[in-house]
């Protein structure tokens, strides 16, 4: 049915004569997509039709094959990838655009900002193990503070995400529990909390709620004033999320990058890694089926990921670092044209 | 039925306008049906593979977990009723009353500005009752509402537990408010469809105002579970606001502090990011779980509804 639907929308936005690219797919970077899209259609005259669907919904449609490009934050599964194959008869390649990251926000008027947090520590909260905030645990990294004797109440996001990708994949990475226990998803079956909707929900119901955690993505949280933790990270500092501290993360891990790209890069090696960042990434077929499209689509794939990046920081998004950008205009240049 | 059969004596010959005519309103009111048919037929087809997999346990199970691909409507079902449930309670008594102030007491003068304004609750788009709930009512249940109720009715265990604010309770008050203009306004309209004959005479046999209400109450009783039941398919089916306030959490708890969730809820949080088949497919059982429900509740309310205007229909012939 849905397809039907799509297929219609396409023929008529074909039909105008103008070239014009219909993607679909995550909601994170579609602040950065835009202004992209507007940049570029004043450069080439190029039309885009992006529609921020969600992460899952993006990656449906480029399995259907409903779409010219999608956009995802969580990498596709080999079972996916494989449907994809089955479906479309081309492989779908990961295309890394910007960075983004994951910030644990809290409540606790009593110590302001920058409370230090180690994985223990943070997946022992998330877990309902950890359940004050002078735990033991808790004062050890803190020993600057005093940490006050008050239940600690956990906020997730209610509705599936990649921001909630992000964080339960980090956790899956640090916690032996929270990996048997719980997994990692755009939705799980959290262990505590409230659940919240959207980014702004849990930052509401954080900043509501004395002595309260939740997570949110970076950009949310700098542009609303928000406190959040210094997480220690692989290497044993604990570093403040900043759009640098993503990047670094980045370059921490571009010298074991898989060639498909498709790869988290939570935990991330490098001291001034901070630890809860990700990709997120344009969903492309290997083999296009239209020239005029394929081309059109490789050329602004090689301009966003070069020019199109000095937008990122101004969007907070941080830029990817140069040398993702050279496996990335590698993997752009295996796309194959009819 | 019977007016049917007037309607042919009346017009003997077949014009072919009104044939055209006729065929054309059957075919738009057959289409209706249609869609609903289509609707659980296409419901049934997506949510198959989870029917095959868990089967009537889908209904009792308690687990929900998208991770390990472990699903069970218990606790939505338990959260869109008892959600619905209690925003009955509270929207119950206000209703009826205001419906018994604008049918019987209220001067004219008042009675239509009043009417205008809770016809208008009736057309506030649901995210702003959310965003309100969210920002405004919470924080007041969280900090007056919940430790009032914790001190002096702690000892049921409905009312224990930490004061978070957003949970069961909260998704019962914002749902009555939402509920409240549709049940007090078609409770006035069977209130005033009672026969003035029946208030006068219980006037004249000299009964008070409050005995003459009462009878016009009891007159319309089923015309006012009607309107209760129009009111619960709302509650039910409502998405947004409550989403906003309920606190997400599938789990059952006995206290009205703790977080719930509800069917509406958890279509509105998961679908966009359900990937696999089978998570999919169990949110769509849960669509069709929803569906049969707010069905069975709609029907049950066109039954009363009816029920009543037959009788009134008959106490105005005699």
């Amino acid at each position: 049915m849905m397809k039907n639907f799509a297929a219609i929308f396409l023929l008529t936005s074909v039909s105008f004569g103008q070239l014009q690219l219909n993607g679909a797919g995550a909601t994170f970077p579609y602040v950065i997509y835009s202004k992209w899209f507007d940049v570029y259609k004043k450069k080439t005259g190029i039309q885009f039709n992006y529609q921020s669907i969600g992460s899952g919904g993006g990656i449906k449609q480029v399995i259907e094959g409903t779409v010219d490009f999608g956009a995802t934050d969580g990498p596709m599964s080999d079972e996916q990838l494989a449907e994809a194959k089955t479906k479309q008869g081309t492989d779908v390649l990961h295309i890394p655009t910007v960075m983004g990251a994951v910030v644990a926000t809290y409540n606790l008027p009593e110590i302001g900002s920058d409370l230090k947090l180690t994985p223990d520590v943070l997946a022992g909260i998330f877990l309902g193990e950890i359940t004050k905030w002078n735990d033991a645990r808790m004062a050890a990294v803190n020993k600057d503070r005093k940490l006050p004797d008050k239940s600690i109440i956990v906020v997730h996001r209610s509705d599936g995400s990649g921001t909630t990708f992000i964080f339960v994949d980090y956790l899956t990475k640090v916690s032996e529990t929270w990996k048997t226990k719980v997994g990692k998803g755009t939705s799980v079956n959290w262990p505590v909390g409230l659940g919240g909707k959207g980014n702004e929900g849990v930052a509401g119901l954080v900043k509501q709620t004395d002595g309260s955690v939740g997570y949110v993505e970076l950009a949310y949280a700098v542009k609303n004033n928000l406190s959040y933790a210094s997480i220690q990270n692989k290497v044993g500092n604990f570093v403040k999320p900043s759009l640098e501290s993503v990047t670094a993360a980045a370059i921490g891990e571009s010298k074991s990058l898989p060639a498909d790209l498709r790869v988290s890069i939570t935990n991330a090696s490098g001291k001034d890694s901070y630890p809860i960042s990700g990709f997120t990434w344009l969903l492309v077929y290997a083999n296009q089926k239209d020239k005029t499209k394929g081309k059109a689509l490789i050329d602004f794939l090689k301009w966003a990921v070069t020019d199109g990046e000095q937008f990122a920081a101004e969007l907070l998004y941080a830029p990817l670092p140069k040398d993702v950008v050279k496996l990335c205009e590698k993997k752009i240049a295996s796309v194959s044209l009819p | 039925m019977s007016i049917g059969i007037h309607r042919e004596l009346l017009t003997p010959h077949v014009n072919v306008g009104d044939a055209v005519f006729k065929n054309l309103t059957r075919f738009f009111a057959l289409l209706i049906v249609g869609m609903v048919v289509l609707m659980a037929f296409e419901m049934y087809g997506s949510a198959k593979l989870s029917i095959e997999k868990f089967g009537w346990q889908f209904l009792v199970r308690s687990v929900w977990d998208p991770v390990k691909e472990e699903y069970g409507a218990l606790p939505f079902i338990y959260g869109t009723l008892v959600s619905s449930a209690l925003a009955l309670i509270i929207a119950l008594p206000l209703s009826i009353g205001i419906a018994v102030f604008l049918a019987e007491i209220a001067p004219r003068w008042l009675e239509r500005p009043l009417s205008f304004f809770i016809e208008l609750l009736a057309g506030i788009p649901s995210i702003v009752y959310g965003l309100w709930g969210f920002f405004v009512m919470v924080p007041w249940i969280r900090t007056t509402v919940e430790p009032a109720l914790s001190s002096t009715l702690g000892f049921i265990p409905l009312f224990r537990g930490a004061p978070y604010g957003i949970g069961m309770l909260a998704a019962g008050m914002i749902l009555s408010v939402m509920v409240l203009p549709i049940v007090s306004s078609i409770s006035r309209d069977v209130l005033r469809a009672v026969p003035r004959s029946q208030k006068e005479a219980a006037l004249a046999l000299g009964s008070t105002r409050w005995e003459a209400t009462r009878i016009a109450l009891s007159y319309s009783r089923s015309g006012i579970i009607g309107a209760i039941i129009l009111g619960l398919g709302r509650a039910l089916g409502e998405t947004m606001a409550v989403t906003m306030v309920i606190g997400n959490r599938p789990t059952i708890s006995a206290s009205l502090f703790e977080p719930g969730y509800t069917m509406a809820s958890v279509l509105a949080n998961e679908f966009t990011e359900a990937t696999s088949q089978m998570y999919l497919s169990a949110l769509i059982e849960i669509a069709l779980v929803l569906f049969l429900m707010t069905i069975i509740v709609n029907s049950f309310a066109r039954l009363l509804v009816w029920s009543v205007t037959k009788h009134g229909d008959a106490a105005r012939r005699t």
